[in-house]
């Protein structure tokens, strides 16, 4: 039978963006080593509302590790102490009874509070808005087949394409750097001959954007890689960096 | 005459209402001949037509982004914080196309035969044939966009096979294919956001749609961060807002899937289809407890190398790997020899429930079968399992804490997708003209049961191209002088009644959360609108669903106020809206008096439990009207010139 846990919590309160914040403290007694953190939460917000308190907001949608909506502190670390697990997939079996949890939003200056636990993450898509594409319209593509692909590349690029965009990396970042998150989309785009075409706009485009949402640089911390859920590999940093150079040079 | 008797005569015949504009000629030429025939619009034109896209995943993503490139003024909204974070994101095993690259004899014939045919024969010849024709023409863009698919060694794209085929046709990445798709899709919305073609509104809410002069002119949204209402005004609404599965509240959607929108869209006008047809995924992990949020599924692409079993004996409770071959019952491969454990879903979901039933479930519950990987592993190699299946295999070991390399994974029925949806002609407009429906809120094209890996090519051939015809043929028949703007009183009304609702809501004060609503609805809903339905069983349903609607408005209590993000808010207005369409889905599946497909009447089955359709009164789609009394019954009775209805044998 699962074992019944008693979780206290200390999570962070704040109204709105320019309202400062606090952490309060919360406990559940009712527990169970089988339910995600998540959950945890969940059964806290019920809690909540039936003894007319505020529940606590957060971001989350799929809860299997894979839309990227979730994204909190635990404990200090982007989504929880298990590695390659976003925080809607871990579980409770991390954790032991009596166990006090800090929970906070992911912080960076591009991110600002949106209220509780809630980021705007909206800097992302404009990166993604500022080249992360192949520019081509629908209806005039060749057949599938026509270029072939080694499985390698095809391989690793679906590694870095696998970035579900939770921002993790930033929050771990101490710099809040955005390098893992936009080297990720540029290297699985220039390991595939559609993406070559424009490897060197794109990347100079992204590397801007990036640097005008205000995201930090990237001092070679490696702390993102290391809460990443999807297991991004840091060496696409190092190739955006060269290809940026380069980019920017043949300008 | 009485509303029952009104109801009865209607049933012989095919309402004149559904007219489902499904061009002449030859099953094979009829696109082609829409095509030649269907008025363009110019690209000076179509750039003064603004397009409401309401919904970011596959449907609304890949018409955005395609209508954008046509030159139109587009809006898309989604609820997520990213267009990016729709739910077509967590699609796992692959998607369909005829391509026939492995040369194993697949056309685009037996794709629209297999189509139909694991749809009971529910679904529109039509239709189906052209989504089968254009499947090919989605890998070529996915690939064009730099999705990256599987490939082979020699550089070509890999398939597999998926339930419900005898042919290899399943393009896939890895376990995410609907992640690198919506990517894929995405992306190219990204493309026409920076060409200024595309306004995206994320974190939208649409709340009502606005119908005035018997078109759609609108929509009303709510801001999720500020809580403000919004009017947006356009020439057509394009709804791509997914299906209704979490009215069971427990199922493999994203939390924030709903029939809101769709249900809105019925409240104006929208006809209703079949909206008891949902299909329930055999393989998905079970229950764990009462905290439960959601249920994740262990995708199809499983059953190509895991065997289905239970113990022989209900009395046998040793450890999986304990128990030795003879002592177990593979029942899929005993009952379907042919197919084995690619039966189609709702045929596996069933029989796993009926070992349930009869006391061999297994698992704390007994309330799951164990899919083992044992034997393929013995066959194959650790390595080439894990290739294929290692993201899973993680994500089960993550939330069950057992690693299926060394032992059998538990699995149970979940529902999962939902077939119904508002009713769409041809050219994918619903009943209110301007209105197209796209992706899982359509009801179109999977009939009673959607086969695996067709839900992708379904959302995506939609999107990319069928609806840059089909609503280019409506656009040009509008002039712009008639549309409406958003002072006009259409608009304050529809607003004003949204508002009112949500203050409802918050102004009651009652004492239970949404979520307590929301969880015995689903209750309700599983019991007895689930896998298996009867006629005793709905009517309780259809009473118990009425008195939750009551209580609902009595009791509710919603925290906070209207004006900031509020969770707690949006949940408790999906769930009311949930509510509704439970009774629907009951009054639906009441009315059908036959098996079909996900929809498994007990009191229509052969003495083996194999499900008995009834063609000659129910070969139709039972399309809703709402009214201010009751739901009404229109038929669009379904003609099969080119497959004929058998009985679907996968023995
Ligand atoms: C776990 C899982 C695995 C699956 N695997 C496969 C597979 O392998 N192959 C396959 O073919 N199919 C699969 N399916 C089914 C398939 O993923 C879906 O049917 C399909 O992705 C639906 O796409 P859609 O574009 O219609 O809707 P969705 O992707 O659900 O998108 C709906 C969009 O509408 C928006 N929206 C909803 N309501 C509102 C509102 N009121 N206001 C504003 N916006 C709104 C949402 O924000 C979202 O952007 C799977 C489904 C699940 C649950
Ligand atoms: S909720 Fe989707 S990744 Fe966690």
């Amino acid at each position: 039978m699962a074992k019944n846990m008693t979780i206290n919590l200390r999570i962070w309160r704040q109204k709105g963006p320019e309202v400062p914040g606090k952490l309060v403290d919360y406990t559940v007694s009712n527990a169970s080593e089988h339910m995600s953190f998540l959950e945890l939460l969940d059964v806290l917000n019920e809690q909540l509302i039936a003894s007319g308190g505020d529940p606590v907001e957060f971001d989350s949608d799929c809860r299997e590790g894979i839309c990227g909506s979730c994204g909190v502190m635990v404990a200090g670390i982007a989504h929880g102490p298990q590695q390659l697990t976003a925080v809607c997939q871990l579980h409770m079996r991390s954790f032991k009874d009596g166990d006090t949890i800090t929970v906070e939003p992911f912080r960076a200056r591009a991110f600002p509070i949106i209220r509780d636990l809630v980021v705007d993450r909206s800097a992302f898509d404009r990166i993604i808005t500022a080249h992360g594409y192949v520019s081509v319209k629908t209806g005039s593509a060749p057949d599938a087949n026509a270029i072939p692909i080694s499985k390698d590349a095809a391989e690793e690029a679906m590694d870095f394409a696998a970035c579900i965009g939770c921002g993790a990396c930033v929050a771990a970042c101490p710099n809040g750097s955005a390098s893992l998150f936009t080297a990720a989309k540029i290297a699985h785009l220039a390991l595939l001959p559609q993406g070559q075409v424009e490897a060197s706009r794109r990347v100079v485009a992204m590397v801007d954007q990036m640097e005008a949402e205000g995201f930090g640089d990237c001092s070679n911390y490696a702390e993102c890689e290391a809460v990443c859920p999807k297991g991004i590999s840091v060496a696409g940093i190092a190739s955006m960096r060269r290809a940026y150079m380069k980019g920017v040079f043949s300008k | 005459m009485s509303d029952e008797v009104a109801n009865s005569m209607s049933e012989l015949s095919h309402s004149p209402r559904l007219d489902a504009k499904v061009p002449a000629g030859r099953l094979q030429e009829k696109w082609d001949a829409y095509k030649d025939a269907v008025s363009l619009v110019s690209p000076a034109n179509k750039r003064s037509h603004n397009i409401l896209v309401v919904g970011s995943g596959l449907a609304g993503a890949s018409a955005a982004a395609t209508l954008a490139g046509l030159g139109y003024n587009v809006k898309c909204f989604c609820i997520q914080d990213s267009a990016r974070r729709a739910h077509s994101i967590a699609a796992q095993g692959g998607i369909n196309a005829a391509k026939n690259y492995p040369n194993d004899g697949d056309t685009i014939w037996r794709l629209f035969y297999d189509t139909i045919k694991g749809g009971d024969y529910r679904s529109r010849e039509a239709n189906v044939y052209r989504l089968a024709q254009v499947s090919s023409n989605i890998i070529d863009q996915a690939v064009a966009q730099g999705v990256p698919f599987a490939r082979e060694y020699g550089g070509v794209l890999a398939n597999r096979s998926f339930g419900g085929a005898q042919v290899s046709r399943t393009f896939y990445a890895r376990g995410q294919t609907g992640q690198q798709l919506l990517l894929g899709a995405y992306q190219a919305l990204s493309h026409q956001i920076a060409a200024g073609r595309v306004t995206m509104l994320p974190r939208r809410e649409m709340l009502d749609l606005v119908v005035a002069k018997d078109r759609a002119r609108g929509i009303i949204t709510r801001h999720l961060v500020t809580g403000e209402l919004e009017r947006h005004a356009g020439d057509a609404v394009l709804l791509c807002t997914g299906g209704y599965g979490n009215a069971y509240y427990l199922s493999t959607n994203a939390k924030n899937s709903n029939v809101t929108a769709a249900w809105r869209c019925y409240k104006r006008g929208a006809f209703f289809a079949n909206p008891c047809y949902t299909q329930i995924h055999p393989t998905c992990i079970p229950v764990s407890g009462d905290y439960q949020s959601k249920l994740t599924l262990m995708s199809e692409s499983l059953r190509n190398d895991g065997r289905v079993w239970v113990p022989k004996d209900p009395k046998d409770t040793r450890a999986p790997e304990a128990i030795p071959e003879d002592a177990r019952d593979y029942y899929l491969e005993r009952r379907y020899p042919s197919f084995g454990n690619l039966v189609p879903r709702d045929v596996a979901s069933r029989a796993a429930k009926k070992e349930c039933d009869a006391g061999r479930g297994v698992g704390e519950t007994r309330l799951a079968v164990y899919l083992d990987f044992g034997a393929a592993i013995r066959r194959l190699g650790v390595q080439t399992i894990r290739d294929r299946y290692g993201n899973l295999f993680e994500m089960y070991e993550r939330i069950t804490g057992d690693d299926p390399y060394k032992t059998p994974m538990r699995i149970y029925p979940a529902v999962h997708y939902t077939m119904g949806g508002l009713w769409v002609d041809y050219e994918l407009q619903s009943t209110v003209p301007g209105l197209f429906v796209l992706g899982e809120a359509n009801f179109s094209d999977h009939g009673a049961n959607r086969l695996g890996a067709s839900a992708l090519m379904q959302g995506l051939a939609d999107g990319y191209f069928v609806i840059p015809y089909t609503l280019g043929a409506y656009v040009a028949g509008i002039r712009q002088s008639e549309g409406i703007p958003e002072s006009h009183e259409a608009f304050t009304a529809a607003e004003e009644e949204a508002g009112a609702r949500i203050d409802q809501m918050l102004n009651n004060k009652g004492d239970k959360s949404p979520t307590q609503f929301h969880r015995e609805l689903g209750r309700l809903l599983w019991d007895h609108v689930g896998m298996a339905r009867d006629r005793t069983g709905l009517e309780e349903a259809t009473g118990a669903i009425e008195s939750l609607k009551d209580e609902f408005w009595e009791r509710i209590r919603v925290p906070g106020s209207a004006d900031r993000f509020n969770k707690n808010l949006e949940f408790a207005g999906r769930v009311a809206d949930f509510i509704e369409l439970g009774s629907l889905m009951a009054r639906d599946a009441l009315r059908r008096e036959e098996s079909c497909g996900g929809h498994f009447r007990e009191e229509f089955q052969t003495s083996e439990g194999e499900a008995v359709r009834n063609d000659e009164v129910f070969a139709d789609a039972a399309a809703w009207e709402h009214t201010d009394r009751r739901p009404v019954l229109h038929l669009e009775k379904l003609s099969f010139e080119n497959v004929h209805p058998t009985t679907r044998s996968y023995k």
